[in-house]
């Protein structure tokens, strides 16, 4: 098997908040659904058609040059506790690691770029499921390099393609294009000023649709919303991210001027909010992932006004990622009790902050 | 029918609505949608396994079902449970059927975006796919991978009639 450690940054270079528009957006991702010609979709395969296919992917992966310098290796291979971790890395989605609770599924696999922020889940709905993953709003960025990974593979492996319908896709949901754009933004502004939402129903209105920080399923916590489009099929791959771009856009304008607002009309308000999330995040002893993620965004949205002079969006976008249960387990070497996690993960945002110089001289009291 | 995306009715709440509850008060009749913790709250539980591709597939319903498709087996009828096609085949198999869930779905049910180059183009595909090569290379220089730059360039080469 390839060793995963060999990625740098272990597939998180869009933590470093490098990105276009990065107060508002975290990140971009594009994906795009792919499947093989002649073999039945995943849920109706058995374990033979499942490894064939991850077999024929596999040489094309090893024996092509996208993409670039691949680590690949089988969900089996992992094992289940860093298949966690690349779930909480997002470069693999729980369906691939089999649900919740049940065993790893058979031929599912990844393959992960070194040089590029692009990976490949295979087995998972669809045969194929390839994403591009970067810091800020960088649609057409995503957009290319994932294009040039599916130009790529397949040239080497005969698609399932249809004249009429596109690309076919185990659900006729993702039909068409197969592509699924999401940003990851974070609207406190527009949630301080009670517009939040209306802007969420006039998403919706738009044909696209939106979630919460851990996909499906997942509630808005810390007010950090996945905005992606919802059809997939009748319109070009450039009209789709388009149409998402032109939405964010609109998004970050209102909720920069939202921001502005508060911090001109509420200023003591803000500041008591930034600094109440700072001090929990900084001194408690205990804190669960919401918690968590509710302070880091109050902390992010101070640091974004520069109410905060520190910590910087990279390790606010770290705390995020290494603070979840996988990765606190790992820290540990053991697997920690949901009350142990809790412990762990407050010393754990207290070390990150503390390492990058907390806030500094005048931070209004981290001398402790 | 629910709205995919529709925000939560609760009070101050944000959550997408899952649960889609029609109320009907001495003959007067209201939408209400809720996401799953403020319809618990209200004591209002989902049907399980409702889910809306399998609501979708229902669109798509004729008098009289399709046949089974014959390289996979799938019938129309554990589509429309499971909301998931069985292979590629399905989609002729289903055609007239799945064309009408396609358009409730999407508002269309011609592909607009990128058209499949398969490994052995021929014709008028041969350009298309040295195109294709061609921006791959521009791509390889512009991030200096000299290596793959010059298999690319060898693939051209290879491909584009002499001169």
């Amino acid at each position: 098997m390839d060793d995963l450690q060999t990625i740098p940054d272990f597939g998180l270079g869009w933590l470093d908040g490098a990105g276009p528009d990065a107060d508002v957006v975290i990140s971009t991702r594009v994906r795009l659904a792919r499947n093989l010609q002649g073999r039945p979709y995943v849920s109706r395969a058995g374990p033979e058609d499942r490894e064939e296919v991850l077999a024929a992917v596999a040489r094309v992966v090893r024996q092509g040059s996208l993409p670039r310098e691949a680590v690949f290796a089988s969900m089996e291979e992992i094992g289940p506790r860093d298949g966690r971790i690349l779930l909480e890395r997002r470069l693999v989605s729980q369906e691939l690691l089999g649900g919740s609770g049940a065993r790893l599924p058979a031929g599912a696999a990844v393959a992960v770029s070194r040089l590029d922020p692009v990976s490949v889940m295979v087995n998972e709905e669809d045969h194929l499921r390839m994403q591009c993953l970067v810091s800020g709003l960088r649609l057409a960025d995503a957009w290319e390099l994932v294009d040039e990974l599916d130009d790529e593979i397949g040239e080497r492996l005969p698609l399932a393609y249809h004249h009429e319908f596109g690309y076919l896709t185990a659900c006729p949901t993702n039909a068409g294009t197969g592509l699924r754009a999401s940003v990851l933004v974070h609207l406190p502004g527009l949630a301080a000023t009670k517009e939040l939402k209306p802007v969420l129903r006039g998403i919706v209105e738009c044909g696209l649709t939106f979630r919460g920080f851990h996909g499906e399923g997942s509630g808005v916590v810390g007010n950090f919303v996945q905005i992606s489009n919802q059809t997939t099929l009748g319109r070009s791959e450039a009209d789709l991210l388009d149409h998402l771009g032109q939405l964010v856009e609109t998004l970050i304008g209102k909720e920069r001027n939202a921001r502005e607002v508060l911090v001109r009309d509420a200023r003591t308000v803000i500041e008591d909010l930034v600094w109440r999330a700072y001090g929990v995040l900084m001194y408690a002893r205990t804190l669960s992932s919401e918690e968590l993620v509710n302070h880091l965004a109050g902390v992010r949205l101070g640091v974004s006004l520069k109410l905060l002079p520190a910590p910087s969006v990279y390790t606010l976008n770290k705390l995020m990622i290494f603070s979840q249960a996988a990765h606190l387990d790992q820290a540990a070497g053991r697997e920690l009790s949901p009350p142990e996690r809790h412990e762990h993960r407050a010393e754990y945002v207290r070390r990150a902050v503390e390492s990058e110089g907390g806030l500094g001289e005048n931070d209004g009291g981290t001398s402790g | 029918m629910p709205e995919p995306g529709r925000v939560c009715d609760g009070e101050n709440c944000e959550e997408p609505a899952v649960v889609h509850v029609k109320q009907i008060v001495g003959g007067e009749e209201s939408d209400h949608h809720y996401c799953r913790a403020c319809a618990q709250r209200k004591g209002i539980s989902p049907k399980t396994g409702a889910n809306v591709a399998a609501l979708l597939a229902q669109l798509g319903e004729t008098s009289v079902p399709p046949e089974p498709c014959s390289f996979c087996g799938l019938t129309w009828k554990d589509f429309r449970r499971r909301g998931r096609l069985g292979c590629p085949e399905c989609y002729a198999a289903f055609e007239p059927n799945l064309r009408r869930v396609l358009q409730r779905v999407h508002g269309a049910a011609q592909h607009a975006g990128k058209v499949y180059l398969p490994p052995d183009p021929a014709g008028a595909d041969m350009d298309r796919r040295i195109g294709s090569l061609r921006r791959r290379l521009q791509r390889a220089v512009e991030a200096e991978d000299f290596e793959r730059a010059a298999q690319l360039r060898d693939r051209i080469l290879e491909m584009e009639p002499a001169e």
